[in-house]
């Protein structure tokens, strides 16, 4: 028999999103549902650890939430006769039978998941709150484990959520799949939320790097869940695409003194191989469907990175072609930056350095570390030393990050030498 | 559940447009109203007159301040509102972008408090 608590960290980890949404749905309150779900689970650390685990955690977990939930509701009725917020359905307890039933009947219960995932990242909360709902509800993390991972206060980041679960309340934002209408802009703030948690994880500061691997790890969980609820939209497959293959070179970006490796430098034996099998399975079987999307191609252009076996190997002619198609669907700079850098790897730093500063032609980039870096990096490349420095200096001044502080520090060395 | 819809536009470029521009946009206000209205969503609504006509009040240790202008000079402002009655955030975000000068302007959708209890929350 495994041990309870091992057990109960794993259904906490694996279940805690799609208990809760239920919840939600039930009592229609997000606070009431925390409670009955965090009762259930120190029930559960008492019965386990006493009876052993059930057969059905997730089912029991959820039957026992169910419960705890009714018995709040009903302190609440007979506290006082105020009109009660919440609407409860009495009628949506009844599929679920008593837990000791539960061992030997499989029970299916509804997944709301994505009701709940739309509602943590609708438009009317700010990006922040949507980030802190959307781990603290369908991921399970604590107010704790969000705040230090975003290197925030805890009172403040409780308080964004009190916000925002208030503002759910009040201005009754709905609790719903959206309407065809408008699922398409929704389902873009939704992974524009996911990718928003693994690039916090990803961008990391050595220091921290522990913790920000968690929230890589958890964007990813969310990206598969996302792509098990909306199976048939190639942009959720896309954007875990891209997650799993810049993860894949999580060990090979940092070395052991926390300095930054570029893509050329870093030691492929350390990429993680079955990361990138499945990245790019998905990215393939994703492109097949023929309604090309941002994640996509950018998750295409890091299949192509992760199929050479050496920088040598790299088909920057291909890159180039996946950039020019983002390029055509996004005006955005950065992907012109980008689509310069890819080119001077394939034509020649000359014609790169040329694209480079027409990315920049409207000042858009003056303020860009990697607009700076990209650029030193080429002139470094044509031998024009002065203008590297130049410019490596700049970028030194706009990036905080201490990983990337040292990486360019590390050339301006070499320059100066 | 209500909502307050409020309008706020730049009115000097409302100023600026011609009579039929601006006869056109009340047309379409008619309208909306009358949508409201048959689906019975429609609770109040108005144009408000130009801010040069706003007064502001205030009652401080017993004693009346009044003043000429609106409570806060601002790039665009309150020309009108309309307080509707709707399912959700989702329906009454879907009014207020039918509404003329969403397109040139703002809508603050505001809910109102509607329990006596949540007021006291």
């Amino acid at each position: 028999m495994p041990q309870a608590s091992d057990t109960l960290e794993q259904v906490f980890r694996a279940e805690y999103g799609r208990i809760i949404a239920t919840l939600i749905r039930a009592s229609g309150s997000f606070d009431l549902a925390e409670e009955a779900l965090q009762e259930a689970f120190t029930s559960a650390a008492s019965s386990w650890e006493r009876d052993g685990a059930p057969r059905n955690p997730g089912a029991w977990l959820t039957t026992v939430a169910h419960r705890k939930l009714l018995d709040a509701v009903r302190r609440d009725k007979t506290r006082s006769d105020k009109q009660s917020e919440i609407e409860y359905e009495k009628s949506r307890l009844q599929p679920f039978a008593e837990p000791a039933l539960l061992d030997d009947t499989v029970v299916e219960y509804p997944d709301d998941r994505l009701r709940l995932i739309f509602t943590c990242c609708h438009p009317s909360l700010s990006r922040e709150a949507q980030v802190a709902l959307t781990l603290r509800t369908l991921g399970g993390l604590t107010t704790t484990e969000i705040a230090h991972a975003f290197l925030l206060p805890e009172a403040s980041l409780a308080q964004r959520l009190v916000r925002a679960k208030q503002k759910i309340r009040l201005a009754r934002i709905p609790y719903e799949i959206p309407s065809l209408e408008i699922i398409g802009a929704r389902l873009m703030a939704v992974q524009a939320v996911i990718y928003l948690i693994f690039n916090e994880g990803y961008a990391a500061s050595a220091g921290q790097s522990l913790l920000r691997n968690d929230l890589c790890a958890e964007a990813i969980r969310l990206g598969r869940v996302l792509c098990e609820l909306l199976p048939n939209e190639p942009e959720n497959a896309g954007l875990l695409a891209l997650m799993l293959l810049q993860d894949s070179r999580r060990n090979a970006r940092v070395n052991d003194r926390g300095e930054l490796v570029t893509l050329e430098e870093q030691d492929r034996s350390l990429w993680d191989r079955q990361e990138i099998e499945e990245g790019i399975h998905l990215v393939e079987t994703a492109l097949a469907r023929g309604r090309v999307g941002n994640y996509q191609i950018q998750a295409a252009i890091a299949a192509v990175h992760a199929e050479a076996r050496t920088a040598d190997e790299t088909d920057w002619r291909q890159i180039v072609a996946l950039y020019e198609e983002l390029k055509r669907m996004t005006s955005s700079p950065v992907v012109a930056l980008n689509h310069a850098a890819a080119v001077a790897m394939s034509e020649g730093p000359e014609k790169g350095l040329s694209l480079i500063e027409s990315a920049n032609a409207n000042g858009v980039l003056e303020n860009y570390y990697l607009f700076y870096a990209s650029r030193a990096d080429l002139l470094r490349r044509l031998g024009r030393s002065a203008g590297a420095v130049e410019a490596y200096e700049r970028a030194l001044t706009l990036t905080t990050n201490s990983v990337e502080q040292n990486y360019i520090r590390r050339r301006l060395q070499e320059l100066t030498l | 559940m209500k909502y307050m819809l409020l309008i706020y536009h730049d009115e000097q470029s409302w100023d600026g447009i011609t009579e039929a521009e601006r006869q056109q946009i009340y047309a379409e206000y008619r309208n909306l109203r009358g949508e409201l209205e048959s689906r019975g969503q429609f609770v109040s609504g108005s144009e408000l007159q130009p801010v040069t006509t706003a007064t502001t009040v205030r009652v401080r240790d017993g004693k009346e301040f009044v003043t000429d202008g609106p409570f806060a000079e601002t790039h665009e402002q309150l020309g009108g509102y309309f307080l509707i009655e709707a399912e959700n955030l989702d329906e009454a975000t879907a009014i207020a972008a039918k509404i003329p000068s969403a397109r040139t302007g703002t809508v603050e959708i505001r809910p109102l408090v509607e329990h006596a209890a949540e007021a006291a929350a």
